[in-house]
């Protein structure tokens, strides 16, 4: 191919036309599970981050060894050593946040976004590429979950990054702190971002 | 007598009071993605069950044996290098992820191959869903589960025996199957709906699974209210 993307097109790319999760539909247990608050949202982003880029570039590194028939076993084994890295120095440096997020550290190991980016772009890209296609796809899934997580912290507790905005009288809407808050704002949203991307292509 | 009170108290819970997919968010890929159809939706939730159970055995199997704090394995085998008040101590759990994974996998490959081989109708109504199970969350969810019910227990005597993990992954799989099909037949009537265009697809499953959520919500504290009922503290 000819104009395969360069590194920036990549990082671009990542952020909002190919988002992993308004666009791609991957990595939606984490959107659902644990966008009640901010900071969990922010933690599980920067773990991702962590886990996404490192598993790019040792993909990328070794590229030119894997075969075929193996490949997904290799990706698997690699993401699991990094979450189990990730989910050490989470459990040592924020024990607290650890405890929150549970089990759903360990389940980055079966995020599909790792698992597709490693196949579309790392095994086949230069690391420099695969790296910065790993930072834009996880800026884009950052936004994505904090986007998720501002609208449900705000209306189910009235505040946000645990400090208040909306006045105390606010009746806090239990339901979107609880699981059918997380469907029902995601539901919203995705159709808001259909509804503006379909008015951006009339133009 | 409290044995099976307990038994039937987690099948309970797992099936649906907190159900994996509406209450802990497990295995929505497959939720949302194959869910179209009622029949599609039920031979997925019958393998993934299938797997669930074969996965939560080979997990119990080796946390107990091998990775736990002086599992009786590892000690045996340290037993020959080290000094034996070591080898008591060897905990193996910060491999656990890298060995689920990898123990999820080979059982999906095991599983594939034994269906393909003597049951091929089997084989060929699960198709294209068996390989893609091993990137299903609930299995592994359902393992880190069982592993924080051997290894996260104060009291070694409450650690969990086989008998209740196998009930955990097997009433997972049905509250995973009951959620699946309960989608696939809304689904079924929803596509003779008029829906607004920007919720077609993804963004109307979604709301679907908020409101089911909602039915789901019901189910909250029926497990402590049965426990209470059944063994008086």
């Amino acid at each position: 191919m000819a104009d395969q993307p360069t590194a920036t097109e990549r990082f671009i790319q990542g952020i909002l036309p190919e988002n992993p999760v308004y666009r791609q539909m991957l990595g939606l247990c984490p959107v659902l599970a644990i966008t009640n608050n901010m900071k969990a949202a922010i933690t599980m982003a920067a773990s991702v981050t962590f886990v996404l880029f490192c598993a790019n570039v040792v993909t990328s590194l070794i590229r030119n060894l894997l075969k075929p028939h193996l490949r997904i076993v290799v990706f698997t084994l690699t993401i699991a050593t990094f979450v189990t890295i990730a989910d050490r120095l989470l459990a040592a440096y924020l024990y607290q946040m650890s405890k929150t997020l549970g089990p759903y550290i360990p389940l980055i190991i079966v995020n599909c976004i790792i698992i597709c980016r490693c196949e579309v772009c790392a095994s086949k890209q230069s690391i420099f590429i695969a790296g910065s296609d790993a930072l834009g796809q996880s800026l884009g899934f950052a936004l994505a979950l904090s986007s998720i997580a501002a609208v449900r912290e705000i209306l189910g507790t009235g505040m946000f990054f645990e400090l208040r905005v909306l006045p105390a009288a606010w009746p806090d809407w239990v339901i979107m702190a609880l699981p059918p808050g997380a469907f029902l704002t995601f539901g919203v949203m995705l159709a808001a971002v259909n509804w503006i991307s379909s008015k951006k292509e009339k133009n | 007598m409290s044995y099976l009170a307990d038994i039937f108290l987690i099948a309970l819970s797992a099936a649906l009071i907190n159900n994996f997919v509406l209450y802990y968010f497990v295995g929505i890929c497959p939720f949302v993605g194959v869910s179209k159809r009622v029949e599609m939706a039920v031979g997925m939730g019958c393998a993934v069950t299938f797997v669930m159970t074969i996965a939560a055995f080979l997990c119990w199997i080796i946390t107990t044996f091998i990775l736990m704090p002086g599992a009786p394995l590892s000690k045996w085998i340290a037993g020959f290098f080290v000094p034996a008040n070591v080898a008591a101590g060897i905990d193996l759990t910060i491999l656990s992820y890298i060995v689920y994974i990898f123990a999820i996998a080979s059982s999906v490959q095991f599983v594939e191959m034994y269906v393909r081989k003597f049951f091929p109708a089997l084989y060929r109504s699960f198709g294209v869903f068996l390989p893609l199970i091993t990137t299903n969350c609930a299995i592994l969810f359902a393992c880190l589960t069982i592993m924080s019910k051997i290894v996260g227990v104060d009291n070694p005597a409450d650690a969990w025996d086989l008998g209740r993990s196998l009930t955990l992954a097997i009433f997972g799989g049905v509250g995973f199957t009951i959620a699946i099909v309960i989608m696939g037949g809304i689904r079924e009537d929803l596509e003779l709906c008029d829906i607004p265009k920007p919720f077609q697809g993804v963004a109307i499953t979604l709301i679907v699974g908020g409101i089911l959520a909602m039915a789901f919500m019901g189910f909250t504290g029926v497990d402590v209210g049965l426990r209470n009922a059944i063994m008086p503290l």
